[in-house]
């Protein structure tokens, strides 16, 4: 409230961001501010990352062979059955986890605008960067590989196929067929390095994010996120070798 | 022992706002107990000498608290020493035979009024909606009558040393000005004195804030540029507080609605 009244005199500065809307109601005002989209891209972060973990793991049974790794496929469908009816499980990690994408999306697209606005003249000497790094610069490069793979992956493993033989249900041929490919496996990787380079970012970016500060754990904040995220990257990287070296096939 | 320094300067010039400005090059040789304001003192002296513009830039201690000074010096802000405003700053940092770039603080928040001098008030802005406490005039109370545990008041010394010198949004990536409000809103919310008004500050620092200023992304750069080496524990601190305040209903049981 206050900063509306308040007379603003001398030069001034454009402003580069709606004012919130405190007659709105609060999770509305909390979406129209910066920090509250931040917050909300740090939530729908952990979602993912629990889908990307899980997955993983999920995926190892790749190693157990055609029928642990098709019986883990076809378990999924039938999650919680017969508590719940077939699918519905499924169904609704499904939505919860489109809404993340949505969220985590929409929110990053909306605050890269709002930081592009609030440096018009950029520098014109070069900068000097101290602390940012690869991982944090790179986080919306990284973002649209892993969204542009995403879509590759699901036509690829879920939807059509994309070329090898794709038989629905056979999840074990589908995905060595896939990725005898070199360029599917070429793919695989390059998408999978972005996203433990996304991860690295996001997981130590979460916490200041979410506020999660504390000096008995904040020296290794980051050895987390470089752990946490190197242990998917690394796990998700052996399928396509493993299937190269035809240790799977 | 005194050593001379030659060194090439490549400042930026820029007459007024709505002008183009440019990269000037100018030499100069100067002593290595110098600041660098002192450098550019040398500079505009022999400008005036020869009956052209001084480069305009803002100073005013040289003590390195006031705030005043401050201007990318080879792409970073405040130079290279770390916890060093520009005036702070000396010449010994420096090789001999080297070319300096000085450029000013960019950011939408800071319009640029001349050469290296830019216009800070967007700062004033977000101090006005909430970076104070009301209290009662009269006699100072005493003391001690507020217990403060050390660490707590530690704490909020280390982010009063803000002395709101922008070099956080001039470094930062996305121009945000998030340490110096997080600094700002922590000195007094973490403090007994800061309660009151705390959600309500919170709120407001914030969301002005957010009309003139990016984004945070976790880069961390604006606790290296700071010369006071504030935390950006003091962001998560904020971050942590917004939640808090758009969560919280001042509006007590029994009380009427409003209007």
């Amino acid at each position: 409230m206050p900063h509306a009244t308040v007379a603003r005199p001398g030069a001034e500065a454009p402003p580069v961001h709606k004012p919130v809307d405190r007659n709105a109601p609060w999770p509305v005002q909390f979406w129209q501010s910066a920090v509250g989209k931040k917050w909300l891209m740090a939530l729908s972060g952990v979602a993912l990352w629990g889908f990307v973990f899980v997955h993983m793991i999920g995926n190892l049974k790749l190693y157990l062979g055609e029928k642990d790794y098709n019986e883990y496929g076809e378990s999924l469908r039938t999650l919680l059955h017969p508590i719940m009816p077939n699918h519905v499980v499924l169904w609704i990690m499904r939505i919860g986890l489109i809404g993340a994408f949505v969220i985590h999306i929409v929110a990053a697209a909306s605050l890269t605008q709002m930081n592009r606005r609030s440096r018009p003249v950029g520098y014109q000497s070069t900068r000097d960067y101290i602390s940012a790094n690869f991982a944090s610069r790179s986080m919306r490069i990284t973002g649209v590989i892993i969204l542009a793979y995403l879509i590759f992956h699901l036509f690829d493993l879920s939807w059509t196929g994309t070329g090898a033989t794709y038989v629905r249900g056979d999840v074990y041929d589908n995905v060595v067929g896939s990725l005898q490919r070199p360029w599917s496996a070429a793919a695989y990787a390059i998408a999978n390095i972005a996203l433990g380079i996304h991860l690295f970012h996001g997981t130590w970016s979460m916490f200041q994010s979410m506020g999660l500060n504390n000096p008995r754990y904040n020296s290794i904040r980051r050895a987390i996120a470089f752990g946490m995220s190197t242990v998917v990257a690394v796990a998700n990287l052996t399928f396509p070798i493993l299937v190269a070296t035809k240790v799977v096939k | 022992m005194t050593n001379m320094l030659n060194l090439t300067l490549k400042v930026w010039r820029q007459a007024g706002p709505d002008q183009p400005g440019r990269f000037e090059e100018y030499t100069t040789t100067v002593a290595d107990d110098a600041s660098f304001l002192e450098m550019l003192d040398y500079v505009n002296e022999d400008l005036i000498a020869h009956d052209q513009e001084p480069i305009a830039f803002d100073h005013d201690c040289r003590e390195g608290i006031c705030g005043s000074c401050g201007v990318m010096i080879d792409g970073q802000a405040h130079g290279p020493q770390k916890g060093t405003a520009t005036c702070q700053l000396h010449m010994r940092k420096f090789a001999d035979g080297s070319h300096i770039t000085v450029e000013p603080w960019r950011a939408a928040g800071f319009p640029l009024i001349r050469d290296l001098s830019v216009d800070r008030s967007a700062f004033d802005r977000i101090i006005e909606s909430g970076g104070y406490i009301s209290v009662s005039t009269g006699a100072a109370p005493e003391a001690n009558m507020i217990p403060v545990p050390k660490d707590v008041a530690d704490a909020a010394m280390d982010a009063a040393a803000c002395i709101g010198c922008g070099a956080c949004v001039a470094a930062c990536p996305n121009s945000a000005a998030s340490l110096f409000t997080s600094a700002k809103m922590q000195q007094l919310n973490l403090l007994p004195q800061g309660q009151a008004e705390r959600w309500r500050r919170t709120e407001d620092m914030v969301e002005t804030m957010e009309e003139f200023f990016g984004s945070c992304t976790n880069h961390g750069e604006c606790q290296e540029a700071c010369p006071k080496e504030i935390p950006i524990d003091f962001i998560a601190m904020m971050n942590r507080d917004y939640l808090k305040a758009k969560f919280a209903n001042r509006r007590r049981g029994g009380q009427r609605k409003a209007g």
